[in-house]
């Protein structure tokens, strides 16, 4: 069963180890369980990134590996400032990607510039300026939990993703909720699973 | 006795041509020369036994530049700064390229940012900018379309 709900909206169980579900559902969950990752490591933000692929956090387990040639990868992670004379090299590794694929920007310097922001003569104020972002994460560097934050939440929204082009499948996002503080003793009000 | 004297007393032995033009500064012992001496003295302290070169940089004060490159000897366990002048509206002077081979991608580098022209340079093209790029980004006076200026309150 932990599968049926891990496929999510659009199906269901008959038992007996027969489920009913759609194209639709059944690709985007094989998509978002696998994202290969290249690692557009640009500044500092690529210490995280790395630090994300070995123990301790290993991302493996989610899936996502990196590999060093565009075209076996389904996402590209900017870690870093982008600077002019990178912006054509990142923007032509994005196009030798496969279709399809996401992007995402770690890093207050992929998102927005950052620091450079102010008085920069070179660098590029967001990824997102020239190539389509999906996920932002900010930090400075973002820690790799925030990484593996943003790389769920990119899980969810390949999930939502119709192989139709151009078509998103009706879907809520389930994403993560903040942790609601316990108030105390709500079971016992009547609903007979205390003794 | 401290790094800079050590070195002075060494010099004044091996080079008597080159000890009188050093000189300290905070610390550390300084060569400077007219722009039509350097190659001349930067073939003197490669002889020398000077076979490193750390670092070129430049320096906009405005009238003039000043060329600083810093050259490190392993038999001498030592380390100078070589430094010159070129004026802002004349700023070219001879590459080291041909004493040092590492000065090649450090002056392309002072050519991008400064504009600084050094002739006979085997191959002297921007390298950090792209190669379109109008201006030379690091000098006092630069203004760009691109620049966003910090407003006060931040």
């Amino acid at each position: 069963m932990a599968l049926v709900d891990r496929i999510g909206a659009g199906l269901e169980s008959l038992g007996g180890g027969i489920i009913l579900t759609t194209v639709d559902s059944l690709v985007g969950w094989s998509r978002g369980q696998s994202l290969w990752a290249f690692p557009m490591g640009t500044a500092c933000c690529a210490m995280e990134l790395i630090a994300a692929s070995f123990n301790k956090f290993d991302f493996d387990r989610l899936g996502t590996f990196p590999r060093p040639d565009p075209r076996h990868t389904d996402v590209m992670i900017i870690a870093g400032t982008i600077t002019e004379k990178m912006k054509p090299a990142v923007s032509r590794l994005y196009e030798q990607m496969p279709d399809p694929k996401w992007v995402i920007a770690m890093g207050n310097c992929a998102v927005s510039g950052g620091i450079f922001y102010y008085d920069s003569y070179s660098v590029v104020r967001g990824a997102d300026s020239f190539l389509p972002v999906d996920v932002f994460i900010a930090g400075c560097p973002p820690r790799p939990e925030s990484l593996q934050d943003g790389v769920l939440q990119l899980r969810e929204l390949v999930r939502t993703e119709s192989i139709a082009p151009g078509k998103r499948r009706e879907r809520t996002l389930n994403l993560p909720q903040a942790p609601v503080a316990h108030t105390g003793s709500t079971i016992a009000e009547g609903s007979g699973e205390v003794e | 006795m401290t790094g800079f004297e050590q070195l002075q007393t060494r010099l004044a032995e091996l080079s008597p041509k080159l000890y009188p033009l050093f000189s300290e500064e905070f610390g550390d012992a300084v060569i400077g020369v007219e722009r039509s001496q350097l190659i001349e003295t930067a073939e003197e302290l490669r002889a020398l036994g000077f076979d490193r070169l750390g670092m070129v940089t430049a320096i906009d004060r405005q009238e003039w530049f000043t060329l600083v490159y810093r050259v490190a000897s392993r038999s001498l366990s030592a380390a100078v700064f070589l430094k010159t002048r070129v004026p802002r509206e004349d700023a070219h002077l001879d590459s080291l390229c041909g004493v040092w081979p590492a000065a090649n991608w450090q002056e392309r580098e002072v050519f991008d940012l400064f504009g600084i022209v050094f002739d006979g340079h085997p191959d002297l093209r921007r390298i950090l900018l792209p190669e379109d790029w109008v201006g030379y980004p690091l000098r006092k006076d630069y203004e760009d379309d691109r620049i966003i200026r910090r407003p006060d309150y931040i």
